[in-house]
């Protein structure tokens, strides 16, 4: 079952940058494509924890800032050769608002 | 000189240009021991490619790479070469030719490829100081000096050379109006639409284009007399401290006139190449071939190899003109024309047109054959219409797709490997020197050549514009398989195929002013880059445009985006600058103040002398930042690809060894550089005396004091490949540090490669081509002080205090949202 939360607007979030969420289950980043796609990830790089809400966007994905590991906001999945997945959250987009869906985390904490 | 028993047939050149000397290698290959040769050269220089003078003013290439003969060549051939001495006459009757300066040769057989004057228009003041022509070397030179001292520079001729030169010029850095007569530029190449494309371009990269501009006068009165505007008969006047006049060229006749010998508009010589005179021959762009003059270099080629054919014994060869195609030397600008593009009676046109690609091709068939081309924009496919046109063949079925290209027209394979596999062995692959694939083919077979530099020099093929450098390494890539590799080229980035330096290059001379422009231009394959071009093409922009680039913050790495270092917890920390490692009490006070207050967990002094604040939290750093403001202290650039810190040693104000105020010229130093970004970090130190005490030799540039001054060193670092300093100059004063300084970073924020410190990019250049660059010259040392100074004009503001003061920016440090699960 989805639970929608909004979260601000798109306009807060600058294009080809990030913001953060932070919940009781630690911090969602936010990502904003050149394109205006909208992408959610736990703000925790797979590698070594690094936030990703801090590093260079590009495409649909982001380079994290610590080590430079690709995540890929589609799947949540580090590009090849390096191997692992940050969490991905459901996001959708209402008359400029942003809206996501965080029912995984809510199960984590339940 | 004499070749066993019998003397040798003496030949005399007159004119020691590409003309002459490639009829010289023609006879040589032909009967390497025919004659004893002497060739005059007015120029002081061996013989050079004359169509190569717009990249040599254009920065883009030294004379050297542009010298065709070295004088090793003309020793090696058993040539006399007199130079910097023009032939004022021929006595036919002695057969002998004498020089300005008395010198005398005779001939059994004479030369003449005295080339082409350039015309000056009958104007009044046409001969005032900085009025002059773009002809050779010396204008070239000309050119580039007046470009150090003057600004407004007006080009009269917007053809072919006229807009070359007009480049050139403002990529030294001046300001270019390009003045034309005709309504269209370069109307003998371009049809309107295609030039009204140009224009566009030109205009995008600033320079000023009028047409329909007749000039009335030039006026003087300038410093020594130098002109100063020109005036236009419409009654406009332009400022102008330079004027190019490239209004076309006339042959150069006035020796063959005075001989004697037939002359029209140029000296008429018949299929042979054969003057009136039998003994007495003419080549290039001084004759006149029945009615027709010469001012490209393809069919002068021809006329070289008909010319040696005479001179050697076989007369059986005969001059026949052919179609010539036309290419603009500008770099990041395509343009191609051919053959009768204008049209009329019996022809059709075929157009494409993507204005907002800027891209444009016409073609024009006549009796069902390609009979001429124009393409801008997009001109991969000129060689392929040359051809066809010189072919003559009927197009037939091909007519429907031909405009789409060789690629798309069901020719040929799109790949262009295949496609240069596919051509004919006489398809022609060079259009300068008539080189076409089979020449090529077969002398990489029977010489063995592996390299583009063994094409060049046996078959002379991509050796004069370069323009088909890419189809002579496929031929090669052809003919060797996988033991051909291309020049090594390291691409940026996986998001595109141009290495750094093409990148830079071309972003400065097209005028791209921000990342989306660069991307597109230069054909990027990703939509927005990745992690590693747009850092790069952000310091690039911001280096090449000081004053007009902004600044992308999302294409910072997080360090300089968040002006605090990131921490492997994902915290930051905190360096507020010191000048010159200089701290008060207050300042002390604030800091201890803002470590309790923020609840900072480390405080540690850095290898730079300052104070580094660990731990903060990244929704803390506007506060912790607007009270280290409030005491009077800035950004460190702890975390820039920047200036980031002066180290000094206490100097003579308080050290008994010291021998001048190094604390003193520390601060001074950081408050001319700070603030600026640079390809990585740049660390100074200043020491008091030889004892070193700053480590002065391992920093980026470093100053140590002696008792008569300065001594300058720079490309140091310590770091994992540890390097010691080289010693660039000794200086007296403090200002020269200052200068010296500035332009030694300036030459390295415009030249090193993103993310290549000093220490690497000195190691890659070499001391002595910075040495060259701002000691040995010192104008341009001034100017490149000049735009550090400049580019810190808008370098220098507290980011920090910027992104307290800006509540959009200051509120992007929290959390979008907080939310209860």
């Amino acid at each position: 079952m989805s639970d929608w939360i909004e979260v601000g607007a798109l306009a807060d979030i600058p294009r080809l940058g990030s913001r953060i969420v932070r919940t009781s289950q630690g911090d969602v980043a936010v990502f904003r494509a050149a394109d205006d796609h909208v992408f959610a990830l736990m703000d925790r790089c797979p590698h070594k924890g690094g936030p990703l809400s801090q590093g260079i966007v590009h495409g649909h994905s982001v380079t994290c800032p610590l080590h430079s590991w690709v995540i890929d906001g589609a799947t949540g999945e580090a590009q090849a050769p390096d191997v692992g997945c940050a969490p991905r959250f459901p996001v959708k987009l209402e008359g400029g608002r942003v809206l996501l869906d965080l029912a995984s985390l809510t199960v984590k904490a339940a | 000189m004499r070749d066993g028993t019998h003397p040798r047939e003496r030949l005399v050149v007159v004119g020691n240009g590409m003309a002459g000397i490639r009829t010289l290698e023609e006879i040589i290959k032909r009967d390497p021991h025919r004659y004893a040769v002497t060739v005059f050269g007015s120029e002081p220089h061996v013989n050079y490619n004359r169509i190569m003078l717009s990249p040599v003013l254009a920065g883009e290439k030294t004379f050297e790479e542009i010298i065709i003969n070295d004088r090793a060549w003309y020793e090696a051939n058993g040539v006399e070469l007199i130079t910097s001495e023009t032939v004022t006459s021929i006595d036919r009757e002695a057969k002998t030719v004498t020089g300005e300066h008395g010198t005398v040769r005779s001939y059994d057989r004479l030369l003449l490829a005295t080339g082409s004057l350039p015309f000056m228009l009958p104007v009044p003041g046409k001969d005032l100081p900085g009025v002059i022509a773009f002809r050779d070397l010396a204008d070239v030179e000309t050119m580039v000096a007046a470009s150090k001292t003057y600004k407004n520079a007006v080009v009269i001729g917007g053809g072919l050379l006229g807009l070359e030169a007009a480049n050139g010029l403002k990529l030294n850095g001046m300001e270019v109006t390009v003045i034309h007569l005709p309504d269209t530029l370069m109307e003998r190449q371009l049809d309107p639409s295609a030039a009204h494309l140009l224009e566009q371009d030109l205009i995008r990269r600033g320079l000023q284009v009028v047409t329909g501009a007749n000039t009335a006068e030039l006026v003087g009165g300038g410093e020594g007399g130098r002109v100063t505007a020109l005036n236009l008969t419409d009654g406009r006047s332009l400022p102008a401290d330079l004027v190019v006049m490239a209004v076309g060229i006339r042959p150069n006749t006035g020796l063959a006139k005075a001989a004697g010998i037939e002359c029209n508009r140029g000296i008429k010589v018949d299929d042979g190449l054969t003057t009136s005179d039998p003994a007495i021959f003419a080549i290039g762009e001084c004759v006149e071939h029945d009615g027709q003059i010469f001012g490209l270099v393809a069919p002068i080629w021809d006329m070289a190899k008909v010319c040696a054919d005479h001179l050697t014994g076989t007369t059986t060869s005969a001059y026949r003109p052919s179609a010539t195609a036309t290419k603009l030397k500008v770099t990041g600008i395509d343009m191609f024309s051919a053959g009768a593009f204008s049209g009329g009676e019996g022809c059709e046109d075929i157009v494409y047109r993507d204005g907002a690609r800027g891209i444009y091709k016409r073609l024009v068939v006549k009796d069902g054959c390609l009979a001429g081309a124009v393409l801008y924009g997009d001109t991969r496919d000129g060689g392929w219409y040359f051809q066809m046109m010189k072919d003559a063949a009927p197009l037939g079925d091909l007519r429907d797709t031909i405009i789409f290209g060789q690629g798309l027209a069901g020719a040929s394979p799109a790949n262009p490997s295949a496609a240069v596999a596919a051509l004919p062995d006489d398809a022609e692959i060079c259009g300068c020197n008539g080189v076409c694939k089979g020449t090529i083919m077969g002398a990489i077979a029977e010489k063995g050549l592996t390299t583009l530099d063994g094409v060049k020099a046996h078959t002379k093929a991509s050796a004069s514009c370069g323009s088909c450098t890419g189809q002579v390494e496929q031929l090669l890539a052809l003919a060797l398989g996988d033991d051909f590799k291309v020049a090594a080229v390291k691409p940026m980035c996986k998001c595109t195929d141009h290495d750094h330096d093409t990148v830079r290059r071309r972003l400065v001379a097209e005028g791209l002013k921000s990342i989306p422009a660069v991307m597109q231009a230069l054909d990027w394959k990703t939509p927005d880059g990745c992690a590693s071009c747009r850092p790069a093409l952000n310091f690039y922009l911001m280096c090449a445009w000081p004053d007009s680039y902004k600044d992308d913050a999302q294409s910072r790495f997080v360090n300089e985006r968040n002006h605090a270092n990131i921490q492997k917890d994902g915290t930051y920390s905190v360096v507020p600058r010191m000048w010159g490692g200089v701290t008060t009490a207050n300042e002390l006070r604030a800091i201890a103040d803002v470590v309790d207050k923020f609840a900072i967990p480390s405080v540690k002094v850095t290898g730079g002398q300052r104070i580094d604040l660990l731990g903060v939290k990244k929704e803390d750093l506007p506060a912790v930042w607007a009270d280290l403001n409030a005491a009077g202290m800035v950004s460190g650039h702890a975390y820039g690809k920047a200036l980031r810190t002066v180290k000094t040693c206490v100097g003579s104000e308080w050290c008994r060894f010291g021998t001048q105020d190094s604390t003193g010229m520390g601060v001074k130093l950081e408050r001319l550089t700070w603030g600026s970004y640079h390809p990585h970090k740049v660390k100074l130190a200043v020491s008091g005396c030889p004892r070193n005490c700053a480590e002065s030799t391992i920093k980026d540039f470093g100053v140590i004091a002696v008792d008569s001054g300065w001594e300058l060193y720079v490309g140091g670092n310590g770091g994992i490949h540890l390097r010691g300093t080289d010693h660039l100059a000794k200086v007296e004063s403090e200002a020269e540090v200052l200068e010296y300084c500035g332009a030694f970073l300036q030459l390295y924020r415009e030249e090193a490669r993103y993310l290549e410190r000093t220490a690497p990019w000195v190691e890659r250049v070499g001391i002595a081509y910075v040495k060259a660059q701002m000691i040995e010259d010192a104008d341009n040392r001034a100017t490149l002080y000049a735009r550090f100074l400049e580019s810190q004009k808008f370098a220098q503001f507290d980011p920090w205090a910027e992104h307290v003061a800006e509540k959009q920016i200051a509120d992007s440090y929290r959390p979008l949202a907080e939310v209860e699960i």
